[in-house]
């Protein structure tokens, strides 16, 4: 699905990452952690083309991400689900209009889409809230809303940047439990978290492999966690 | 562009256009230039097509009319005017010579003189009326004929009038036609900061809507499509009062001159009508610019 061969970046001011090299399977279920500021995030841009790497290559569904025009770019984050840290919502829209937003620009007609989206926003528990607009929303019920907006063209992918990072526990877990049902609909699955608690309590439920970015390097962590 | 595309940014596609939040301020700025703008291209049509009207009206008619004036003593003057008309009926492209009679002169010199003054008794010159038929003559080819056989006889084709009018029309319909372009390119201009800030003021929709895997050409319709709509009923606006206002002017006439033809005439009045089709697409072509150059910055 997508594959990272000897990358490297380099902010300019210096040197984030340095020879990373994996490749996520389809239909697996990765954790990426680390301390804050290694880098995870760039990594994750790294992977659905939103930075370009300094040093070797990225491969997204058999292409190289640097040889893309911007309008093949498009085409790809269609086939990427993106989960952002900060959400990424158009504050003037409702959330039932945010979560389609993906549907909207690639063209698709709406009216057909409209009991997928009704049983999409039930299974993210958010069908009251659907007319309210995103900063209306608590943190748990934005991140809830991106995941919705992320799986919505039904992307083989699904990259999620810390999650539960401004939720509590319950809704964190609830949070993994919709992840843990993606992946066990087939779809691959990236999450970055420093959370270790959420890995531990993933491990019980799906086969999730593990990605610690130390010293520029990324490394595949022991069952120790 | 597809048909499907053009079709689209015609009818509109509401949803797509919720999707860029509206901005209220700029839009009126946006509608009132265009408005503006329109307003005055109809004034300078109005000018350029009646300077082009009078230019093509006083050389046509006086190209054609001429008068030759006869100073001969009293006894001669007869003579020298039938063998001028005589010269006249033999020359090709003159379609009518005639002598004006006393009473006529007298008419004609009424303003100066006044009625009571009796010009009658003057040894005024004897005038010929000359009109030219559609091919016309040769005025130096008359003249020098003249010259030779009766000395006395002036012929004035009103080249010395005629020139710097047709000229001074002429000029103005070229002014008009710059003003015209002036404004056409002023409007672009405006148009594209317009855009621009636009653009600017919508960077975080338009991340996200990259983020979640819109073309470039799907965020760039929204913002043309705004602008050009806005061009277009701005223009609209604008043309219909400037059309009233010219359609408001007096009627022309002899005594108001040049002024009061100042307006549009049978179908002249139509081509106004171009003017918001015309806003439209310089906005179409000013936001595309803008869009793709904005566009094609960011990463």
């Amino acid at each position: 699905m997508i594959e990272l061969e000897n990358v490297g970046y380099n902010y300019g001011g210096g040197e984030l990452l340095n020879a990373v090299s994996v490749q996520l399977a389809p239909g697996s279920f990765h954790f990426l952690t680390g301390p804050s500021g290694a880098g995870k995030t760039t990594l994750l841009k790294l992977c659905y083309g939103a930075l370009m790497p300094t040093a070797g290559r990225v491969r997204a569904f058999n292409m190289d991400v640097h040889g893309l025009d911007r309008d093949q770019m498009a085409y790809l984050r269609r086939r990427v689900g993106v989960v952002h840290q900060d959400c990424r919502f158009l504050d003037h829209l409702p959330v039932i209009e945010n979560i389609a937003l993906p549907l909207l620009v690639s063209g698709r007609e709406l009216s057909h889409e409209e009991a997928n989206l009704q049983e999409l926003l039930n299974w993210v528990g958010l069908s009251e809230r659907a007319h309210a607009l995103p900063p209306e929303l608590s943190g748990g019920e934005r991140q809830r809303a991106a995941l919705a907006r992320s799986v919505i063209l039904s992307p083989d992918v699904i990259i999620a940047d810390e999650p539960t990072g401004n939720v509590d526990w319950e809704m964190s877990q609830r949070l993994l439990q919709l992840l843990v049902e993606l992946n066990r609909m087939g779809k691959t699955i990236l999450v970055a978290t420093h959370d270790l608690s959420l890995i531990r309590a993933a491990k019980n439920q799906v086969q999730a492999r593990v990605l610690r970015i130390s010293n520029r390097q990324l490394q595949l962590a022991g069952a120790d966690l | 562009m597809s048909e499907g595309r053009l079709r689209k940014l015609i009818l509109g596609d509401t949803q797509a256009d919720r999707v860029v939040p509206p901005s209220g301020f700029t839009a009126q700025l946006t509608l009132f230039v265009s408005g503006a703008m329109a307003f005055l291209t109809v004034f300078a049509l109005a000018l350029s097509m009646a300077s082009g009207r009078l230019a093509d009206q006083w050389a046509s008619e006086l190209a054609r009319a001429a008068t030759l004036r006869i100073n001969a003593p009293a006894e001669q003057r007869a003579a020298q005017t039938e063998a001028v008309l005589e010269i006249l009926r033999q020359t090709p492209g003159v379609a009518t010579a005639r002598a004006l009679t006393g009473e006529e002169q007298a008419a004609l010199l009424a303003p100066w003189f006044g009625a009571s003054v009796p010009v009658g008794d003057l040894p005024l010159p004897q005038l010929i009326e000359v009109t030219g038929d559609d091919a016309g003559y040769d005025a130096q080819g008359l003249r020098l004929r003249l010259q030779a056989e009766v000395p006395g006889a002036v012929l004035d084709d009103h080249t010395r009038w005629r020139a710097p009018l047709v000229d001074a029309a002429r000029a103005l319909r070229r002014l008009a036609w710059v003003s015209i372009l002036l404004i056409g390119g002023a409007t672009a201009a405006m148009i594209t900061l317009a855009a621009n800030a636009a653009l600017a003021a919508n960077a975080q929709v338009i991340e996200v809507l990259r983020l979640v895997g819109a073309l470039d050409s799907y965020i760039a319709q929204a913002f043309i499509r705004r602008f050009t709509l806005r061009a277009l009923t701005g223009a609209a606006a604008g043309m219909l009062l400037g059309m009233i206002g010219v359609w408001l002017m007096p009627e022309a006439s002899d005594e108001g001159g040049f002024l009061t033809g100042l307006g549009f005439q049978g179908w002249g009045w139509l081509v106004p009508l171009l003017i918001p089709p015309l806003g439209a697409l310089v906005a179409f072509a000013a936001t595309t610019r803008a869009a793709t150059k904005r566009l094609g910055e960011l990463s």
